[in-house]
């Protein structure tokens, strides 16, 4: 040790690190392409001064020391510049040279990454491998009794409604009547989920948008995205393209100025607007945009000065009660567009959904209810909110589909159901066990991010630096000179591959079932899983 | 699978015309049972077309008591008809005591009721009728409703027919539906056995219902008390057609919009685009999915028969002016109706409803393309 070299609590060693940067000497060009690309600056030039001891066989000549020097890559231990895994620097680097590797223990970081009395802020996800969703089975198949129908040839209607459906007395009266009938959009049961412009970058935002009209447009596919907090950028809101989005409205309502302002310009009506309450990642608290991201454009858009932390408060100020301030608040969107758009609350998972849910059943304007579970991601989240805090959605959304059975009104309030779906790789599996357990439609986000962009996050904390704007893949990233590695062009053939082959994958799970006239929302029959606790739960067969 | 027959007759006939038919088609099923439902009745029910029938198999307890409810309540035995069986049953058919077929004198205090009320009452005693039979396992209650008789039984429709003596003079409809085999999807129960009946509608289905379960569960959730039982998958097409016509008050010609509703496009196109898209949302809950032939009767004596949207089951409708049938194949149409204009046959396809109404005189057939008939 130098003696130089001071030690305190926080000195640690790289072992202590959660990420071993391992690099070759040997095949090390020194290039400086990993230490320019690093996006916490873990690395960097090292000078390494080595000594050699010679000796010859003469017996009255001494031992000399010859002091060399080498340049190589150094990892820095300062908790700050803890390297994230994120292997960017192997990703440029032209020889193989050099990679991360996660260490073989439980790493020290963790206990230090709260200097100066600030805990862990980051973006990204649980970091908790697996959902019980991969364990559900599909397991009743057409054989014989009924024939399986062709996930290739057959003709298949796998579409969602999003908004709130009478009963059919109800609907036929008001139609007789020439009454209001509540909107009803006829929508891909698969949602990109809300996501900020803001949040994302102006690439990521412009492939997805792009992505979305083309499977609209050219696939006839009714794709919709949401938009998160933040608005959307002016030209959008009045494009034609706007019915593709779903408008969401949250406790900061930042972007909100813009989006009135801009109504009586719309050529469109957006899809709907989602009111959110709470999100999977981060339950009970607000939206986090960090300074690092509030640029001109995102400024500007939000209506706020440059480079200030937004924190969205954990709830919408003019909310007292949920009969009172949220029936008017649903009431007032609706307004906004003329009774034309579906409004909807977005909640976390938590055992109390179905006070939430009771509620809106009473309200005649609630176009649907969204639960993100606790597998939700997101861009900016304090670690424990995102680690601790929150509801599976397997169980919170079967319980609000059995709640409303019991009602009488399983079809009237849609179900969407959000939250680590896709996480172990199988989007349309979780999305078809979602559905048969009482969901009408997925919402996702960090799949999208990770199919459609190629981000770096694992359920192993790797990266999850979204919070601060460095995202090395340019995702989510307001610096140009990060976000122009993505290519919005890429993004966008991304997404239509994501759609499409999902598609595929969702027929080759119904077409087996016997499913093909309609989205098998609820058809809990079809369903097993391993585990007698949670079939129990979930109210679907045991199976071994 | 499944083969159905459905005869409509200006002459009332025998139920063996169906049976006969059915055992035609024999190659088609497995004659593992039969449900026989017959309506506007001749022979001795011609004359008491008001009068409640009740149909079902009990026990000589059973049978006590339910006499002694029936007495409680106030109804009286109008006529019966006795189905004296031997012994022994033909193999495969389980040993009962009676097959009970008797028309009932509504209670005297029930004179100021309506149509309506009585309607809903009969559906109640039913219910009730089955339930304590499922407590002591002595009763099975199929209908109890004016006009019609239901028999149902485990066995080869023929020799079941036989052994009941089905071909007996006092045993006449003009309406008739049979079904050979016994539900295999869930337990054999002969409350699973169609044809099934509720609050006057009646279906039979050679199919498998893939949706059943989230049909089921709004069904149950609609508060109609005659919405319960679901032994077998196929129980959802008589109430949802119950539903269609009784509660939402359309017409026979929307069932299929209901169960089967068009793709999107094709809505966008339709004459009655606008009600369409609002029936295919606020009723999803009640498509259907899966191989489906349903052939159904309607208070009014109409039979029809609609296929599923992929139209994966037989099914073909033909007859003469006066007689029409309705059959799983041609086969049972030639048995049932030999004298007949054969190129006059029609095969109802993925869109199609085929209708005979009341006066017997014609085949209609309802596309879902069409403009539907004003709601009534």
């Amino acid at each position: 040790m130098f003696p130089s070299r001071v030690v305190t609590p926080s000195t640690l060693s790289v072992k202590d690190l959660p990420w071993q940067i391992l690099w070759s000497k040997e095949k090390c060009t020194l290039c400086g392409r990993c230490t320019a690309v690093c996006p916490v600056n873990a690395i960097e030039l090292g000078v390494f001064r080595k000594r050699i001891v010679q000796t010859t066989l003469n017996l009255t000549e001494s031992p000399e020391n010859v002091f060399t020097v080498y340049h190589g890559i150094r990892q820095k231990t300062d908790p700050a510049y803890a390297c994230v895994g994120c292997a960017m620097c192997n990703l440029t680097c032209p020889n193989d040279a050099i990679t991360p590797a996660r260490s073989d223990e439980a790493d020290k970081l963790r206990f230090h990454i709260n200097r100066g009395g600030q805990p862990r802020r980051r973006g990204g996800r649980r970091n908790a491998p697996g959902t019980i969703l991969d364990r559900i089975k599909f397991i009743r198949i057409s054989m014989l009794t009924d024939p399986a129908l062709d996930a290739g040839r057959h003709e298949f209607e796998l579409r969602t409604l999003l908004g709130r459906v009478l009963p059919p007395e109800k609907n036929l009266e008001l139609l007789r009547e020439n009454g209001w009938i509540p909107p009803v959009r006829e929508i891909y049961p698969l949602i990109i989920g809300s996501m900020s412009f803001g949040a994302l970058s102006p690439t990521m935002w412009e492939g997805l948008q792009m992505g979305v009209a083309f499977l609209n447009e050219e696939l006839g596919m009714p794709v919709r995205m949401a938009t998160g907090e933040g608005g959307c950028p002016p030209r959008m809101l009045r494009s034609r393209f706007l019915k593709y989005v779903i408008l969401q409205i949250a406790s900061g309502y930042f972007g909100w100025d813009e989006i009135i302002h801009a109504i009586p310009e719309m050529k469109e009506d957006p899809c709907a607007i989602e009111i959110k309450y709470g999100q999977g990642a981060k339950p009970g608290d607000g939206g986090l945009l960090m300074w690092y991201k509030v640029n001109k454009l995102i400024a500007a858009i939000r209506g706020v000065p440059t480079g200030v932390n937004l924190p969205s408060p954990p709830t919408h100020q003019t909310q007292y009660s949920i009969e009172e301030s949220v029936a008017k608040m649903i009431q007032s969107m609706y307004m906004a567009w003329g009774f034309r758009v579906p409004v909807y609350p977005k909640i976390s998972g938590t055992s109390t959904a179905l006070a939430v849910l009771n509620n809106l059943t009473r309200n005649p304007y609630a176009a649907g209810l969204a639960i993100d579970g606790e597998d939700g991601g997101t861009g900016a989240a304090y670690n424990i909110s995102m680690d601790h805090m929150g509801h599976p959605i397997a169980s919170n959304i079967r319980d609000a589909y059995n709640t409303l059975v019991t009602l009488g009104m399983q079809n009237e309030v849609p179900l969407f159901a959000g939250g680590g779906v896709g996480k172990s790789g199988n989007l349309a599996a979780n999305a078809a066990a979602l559905i048969m357990l009482g969901a009408s439609g997925i919402q996702i986000g960090k799949y999208v991010m990770q199919a459609a962009a190629g981000c770096l996050g694992s359920e192993a904390d790797r990266c999850n630096i979204c919070n601060i704007g460095l995202c090395p893949k340019g995702i989510t990233s307001q610096d140009p000179r990060l976000y122009r590695r993505l290519d919005a062009e890429d993004v966008a053939q991304r997404v239509v591959d994501l759609y499409l082959s999902f598609d595929t994958e969702l027929k080759k799970i119904v077409a087996p079932l016997g499913r093909s006239t309609s989205l098998p929302i609820g058809m809990s029959d079809a369903l097993g899983i391993d585990d007698h606790h949670a079939a129990e739960r979930l109210k679907i067969k045991y199976v071994v | 699978m499944c083969r159905l027959i459905a005869i409509t007759s200006e002459e009332p006939l025998s139920p063996m015309a169906a049976i006969n038919a059915l055992d035609v088609m024999r190659e088609g099923h497995d004659g593992s049972g039969v449900g026989i439902f017959l309506r506007d009745l001749g022979g001795p029910f011609d004359s008491i077309k008001d009068a409640p029938i009740l149909s079902g198999v009990f026990s000589e307890e059973g049978l006590r008591r339910l006499d002694a409810y029936m007495m409680n309540i106030g109804f009286m035995t109008k006529y019966k008809l006795t189905i004296k069986v031997p012994k022994i049953p033909p193999p495969g058919v389980p040993k009962r005591d009676i097959y009970l077929v008797r028309a009932y004198e509504y209670p005297e205090e029930w004179e100021e009721k309506s149509q309506d009320e009585l309607f809903a009452k009969l559906v109640e005693i039913r219910l009730t009728l089955r339930a304590m039979g499922e407590e002591k396992h002595d009763m099975i209650v199929f209908s109890f409703w004016p006009d019609v008789i239901m028999i149902k039984e485990i066995g080869d429709p023929m020799k079941v027919a036989h052994h009941l003596k089905l071909d007996r003079d006092d045993l006449r409809a003009r309406v008739i539906m049979a079904q050979g085999r016994q539900n295999t999807n869930y337990a054999i129960t002969l409350y699973a056995c169609h044809p099934f009946f509720v609050h006057g509608y009646s279906t039979m289905t050679n199919g498998e219902n893939t949706a059943f379960v989230p049909i089921k569960e709004y069904l149950l959730s609609r508060g109609f008390p005659g919405y319960t039982g679901y032994e077998s998958d196929s129980e959802v097409f008589t109430h949802i057609l119950h539903y269609t016509l009784h509660n939402l008050g359309l017409g026979i010609e929307a069932y299929k919009h209901i169960i089967t509703p068009l793709q999107d496009d094709a809505i966008v196109g339709h004459p009655d685009g606008q009600l369409l898209k609002q029936l295919k949302q606020s009723c999803r809950k009640l498509t259907i999915d899966g191989p489906n032939c349903i052939i159904g009767c309607l208070p009014d004596h109409s039979l029809f028969m609609a296929q599923d949207r992929k139209k994966l089951r037989p099914g073909v409708v033909g007859g003469r002016p006066g007689m029409y049938a309705f059959s799983s194949e041609i086969c049972g149409l030639d048995a049932a109706i030999p004298s007949r204009d054969k190129s006059k046959d029609f095969q109802p396809m993925h869109i199609d409803t085929a209708i005979v109404g009341p006066n017997r005189q014609e085949v209609k057939i309802c596309s879902q393309a069409e403009s539907l008939p004003l709601p009534h």
